[in-house]
């Protein structure tokens, strides 16, 4: 089994909510991109209208997630078909590895995004 | 509710591994086992006599499993009673355990040999983790082992104690070993090698008696007299071991013992219930339509089906299984299925290279494999299987049937298509960079049983899948007769359901379903939306079925198709514009060129299909490069119509006799725009010289003086496969029709993500002939439907160059 790129976890100081976007401009079963200077940040939507947010790379060779097929609460990498948990960013079993996910959260009509100072 | 099990063998733990994956909560479930130990791979004893493995290496399910699955497991408890009234069993330790359903899976006994002294120590059986380490206690104390049976178990037993340093004797009752697997010459071909390796052989000889010493201990083996000599005649061989592995019993005891019908084995229906309805069998103790099974393989297949019904399901028949066999003798290569020895009605293709040691035979019947027994080489013994399983008609294949399916083409793999031969470091898989020892040590240490399995712990075969093949023998050799390919007819679309692609298209035509939600509804799918294999598979089913009226779904597409530009490793995407025929003008490069300047495209690159690609593109830039280019849609990226290759033709070469490069043009301009099960490549060449290399394509076109023939199902890729000849036609016209009527045919029929090539070997030329060569109208009507489909589809970079789906290539905005 090929090793797994795992990102090295910096400590998370006290972070900021911030608004994204409408929930509606992700389309269902998809994702839009935040492009970022610390590495881009997919959010999912799923069918039951939950979020979330994952850095945009599989944590097999860097594919961006935000490409790839939703379904239940779980992304298949464009790459190489990984799937990927949108909860915590873990690669199913037998895979191993994660990609660093964000706490997400909707207010008011809004999709609100957890990111470290 | 509680469930019972009693009996702690594959079969019982494979159903409740199936029965948790389904129905987790359903039951309390308790567990009874004779044996001390929990559930280990019971094929994978061979490999512990012979000292290649250990006890600890072949368990399946520890202690540990039972624990966290809130299993209650009684291990050396022998239920001795059913008290099916009170719906309770009974230990012998007194143990008693309700039951709301009870599964018996109790396995099978080793027969023993009704002679005198078979009581004597130093007698045993082959069966369990106890016989196993009392054959090696006596490999290190005794020299003369004699093995009475030559059938598959008896031969690696008798391997085994080879091995572990004893002088092995193998008596057999018939002519020649591995009678209901072999036949005669495939077996003196076996008996020859096992010679070579040290084993001793007596054939036609029947056991008298087994003599003790005076400790009583086992001493020699006598035999009786050849019929007609003398009664005291009969000879005797020392033996200090003997090991009877002369077939085995289902064991039916308990269940007799308590009234439940039983007839060879306990008696089940298809769903795997005995007569009574709270109790179901599965495993070696069983008799279904008859038939006792005493290899792995229809055990879980048993498994999979008792699960389904046990978790209220009531789905999954089980009805029957033609069983294959592989001899677990390192060096030797055995494979068997079927019948394999011919009789009324059969015809035999025969290889025999007795110098090589290669011995192959397929027995066919009504041009249908039925049988094939492999010596020497079965790599593609699989194959022959998977034939025989989907009763595939080999009319066409039948010159290079005995062949094989790896004899040429095949790349990625050192073009290597023996797995035996290879040693452990060699790669298998070459996408994936999985050697051949990885492969081993994955099946072994994680008990793997299916091609699945393999692929989804070592992704060996996951990508392109050029070495299948090569996994499949080494799965074969690995865990021998437990493998067992999947017969495609059967094989389920994904974990998600348990239906086939083809009863999901019958489903969506017959009921007129329109999206993904209301196909999955409809064939009661058990997952929410699916998942990455089975929504693009469903979506293209539906659009295919329904033009114009199926929604078609862009998060159920894979991302090329949704972003209609194709991904690189890096997320950038790459842009090929479309040149009909291959064909292009000042004009179109000099747009190409400004766009490669203006987006800063890092690589502009000439593809194998006359085109060229612009790699390197942002998916921002996407709609802006299309509106820029002003050129069609390449299709690059889709399942889709690619290109049509063409030659330079009449019109300057002067070798042409047709005018290949607007014949081209024309297929292509017709085309365009047809999704399919997969990618689908054409060319059209001016002369027979064949430059535009029509015989790799999925049609091929040809043009000679006197018309154009048409070829099909070919392929350049992963596997090389020269296209068929379909038919010659006149005219242009024809070329359409007949091109189109074949992709059309093919779009409605093959299962998605299936090449012509893989389509057409399902179905058989014949098939194809007769939809489109021999019957006009249905023809004409193929054609007609796939116009129908293609009519006013629009050019997807067009739309998008102009706005839609805009937030597809929009990223949001950095958030302040």
């Amino acid at each position: 089994m090929e090793a797994a790129v795992t990102e090295t976890l910096k400590p998370v100081r006290m972070a900021r909510w911030i608004r994204v976007c409408r929930p509606e401009d992700i389309p269902e079963l998809g994702a839009r991109v935040i492009r970022r200077t610390g590495g881009d940040i997919a959010v999912f939507r799923n069918s039951e209208g939950e979020c979330f947010a994952l850095l945009d790379r599989c944590p097999h060779k860097g594919g961006p997630l935000s490409q790839g097929i939703v379904f239940g609460r779980s992304v298949a990498c464009p790459l190489h078909g990984w799937t990927v948990h949108l909860e915590d960013g873990c690669a199913e079993a037998p895979d191993t590895g994660c990609t660093r996910s964000f706490p997400v959260k909707i207010e008011n009509g809004e999709v609100l995004l957890q990111l470290p100072d | 509710m509680k469930l019972v099990m009693i009996g702690n063998g594959m079969a019982g733990a494979r159903t409740l591994e199936e029965l948790l994956k389904i129905a987790p909560d359903l039951y309390d479930i308790t567990v009874f086992g004779a044996e001390p130990h929990a559930n280990y791979n019971r094929i994978l004893l061979s490999p512990v006599l012979a000292g290649e493995m250990t006890v600890q290496n072949i368990m399946l399910n520890d202690v540990d499993w039972y624990g966290k699955n809130n299993i209650s497991l009684h291990l050396g408890k022998k239920v001795t009673r059913i008290e099916r009234g009170a719906r309770r069993v009974v230990a012998a330790d007194g143990t008693a355990e309700p039951y709301d359903r009870l599964l018996l899976a109790t396995g099978s006994n080793p027969f023993i040999l009704p002679v005198p002294g078979k009581d004597l120590e130093g007698v045993l059986t082959y069966r369990d983790i106890q016989d196993t380490n009392a054959m090696i206690e006596a490999s290190k104390r005794y020299k003369h082992a004699v093995v009475i049976g030559g059938g598959l178990l008896g031969l690696e037993a008798a391997n085994g104690l080879k091995l572990r340093g004893m002088n092995v004797t193998v008596v057999h009752l018939m002519e020649w070993l591995m009678e209901r697997q072999l036949d005669r010459t495939a077996a003196q071909l076996l008996q020859q090698s096992l010679e070579a390796k040290g084993l001793q052989f007596l054939l036609q000889k029947q056991t008298a008696e087994i003599v003790a010493n005076e400790q009583g201990r086992v001493r020699a083996v006598r035999f009786k007299p050849a019929p007609g000599k003398d009664p005291g005649d009969g000879s005797e061989i020392v033996a200090e071991l003997v090991v009877m592995a002369v077939g085995i019993r289902p064991n039916t005891e308990l269940a007799q013992s308590a009234g439940i019908q039983c007839n060879r084995g306990i008696v089940v229906n298809d769903t795997l219930q005995t007569f009574d309805p709270k109790i179901y069998a599965v495993g070696e103790c069983v008799a279904h339509r008859g038939v006792a099974y005493g290899l792995v393989a229809p055990l879980f297949e048993m498994a999979k089906v008792c699960a389904n019904h046990l978790a209220h399901f009531g789905i999954g028949r089980y009805a029957g299984s033609v069983t294959s066999t592989k001899l677990k003798v390192t060096g030797i290569d055995l494979f068997s299925a079927g019948e394999f020895s011919g009789g009324a009605g059969t015809e035999d293709i025969v290889l025999n290279d007795a110098l090589g040691g290669v011995y192959k035979r397929i027995v066919l019947r009504d041009n249908r494999v039925v049988g094939a027994v492999l010596y020497g080489d079965t790599a593609d013994g699989s194959w022959y299987y998977q034939l025989l399983r989907d009763k595939q008609n080999v009319a066409e294949i039948r010159d290079h049937l005995m062949f094989g399916q790896n004899h040429l083409g095949n790349t990625g793999h050192q073009g290597q298509s023996r797995a035996v031969a290879m040693a452990d470091a060699m790669e298998v898989c070459g996408c994936n960079g999985v050697p051949k020892g990885a492969i081993v040590r994955a099946i072994k240490e994680k008990g793997l049983f299916t091609l699945a399995d393999v692929r989804k712990h070592t992704k060996a075969s996951s990508s392109c899948g050029s070495c299948t093949g090569l996994v499949e023998q080494i799965l074969a050799s690995t865990v021998g007769g437990a493998y067992q390919p999947q017969e495609a007819k059967t094989k389920p679309m994904c974990a998600c359901t348990d239906h086939t692609h083809e009863e999901m298209r019958k489903a969506i035509k017959e009921h007129r379903l329109l999206s993904i939600s209301a196909a999955m509804r409809f064939l009661e799918w058990r997952t929410p939306n699916g998942c990455a294999s089975c929504r693009p598979a469903i979506n293209y089913y539906l659009i295919c079925a329904w033009p114009h009226e199926a929604k078609d779904d862009p998060q159920s597409r894979f991302i090329n198709e949704r972003a209609h530009a194709n991904i690189q490793k890096d997320g950038t995407f790459s842009v090929v514009p479309r040149m009909f025929g291959g064909v292009t003008s000042p004009d179109q490069l000099r747009r190409i060129a400004d766009v490669a300047d203006k987006y800063q495209i890092p690589t502009v690159k000439v593809t194998g299909g006359q085109r060229i690609d612009l790699l390197g593109v942002k998916k921002d830039d996407l709609p802006a490069v299309w509106r820029d280019l002003d050129m069609p849609s390449g299709h690059a990226y889709a399942k889709a119509l690619r290109t049509v290759k063409t030659c330079v033709g009449s019109e300057w070469c002067r070798f042409g006799v047709q005018d290949s490069t607007n014949m081209g043009i024309e297929l292509e301009k017709s085309l365009w725009r047809m999704y399919a099960p997969h990618k689908v490549k054409m060319a059209v060449s001016g002369c027979p010289r064949n430059c535009a290399e029509s015989g790799i394509k999925d049609v091929g076109v040809i043009g000679v003086d006197s018309g154009w023939e048409i070829y099909v199902a070919g392929n350049g890729g992963i596997k090389t496969e020269v296209a068929q000849f379909l038919v010659k036609v006149k005219t242009r016209e024809e070329v359409l029709e007949y091109a189109g009527a074949f992709l059309q045919l093919y779009r409605e029929e093959a299962r998605y993500l299936d090449r012509t090539v893989h389509y057409v070997r399902r179905v058989g030329l014949d098939h194809i002939k007769k939809k489109i060569v021999e019957d006009a109208d249905n023809r004409k009507a193929l054609w007609a439907r796939l116009q129908h489909a293609l009519e006013g589809e629009p050019d997807p970079w067009k739309e998008r160059a102009a706005g839609k789906d805009g937030r597809e290539y929009e990223a949001l905005a950095e958030p302040a």
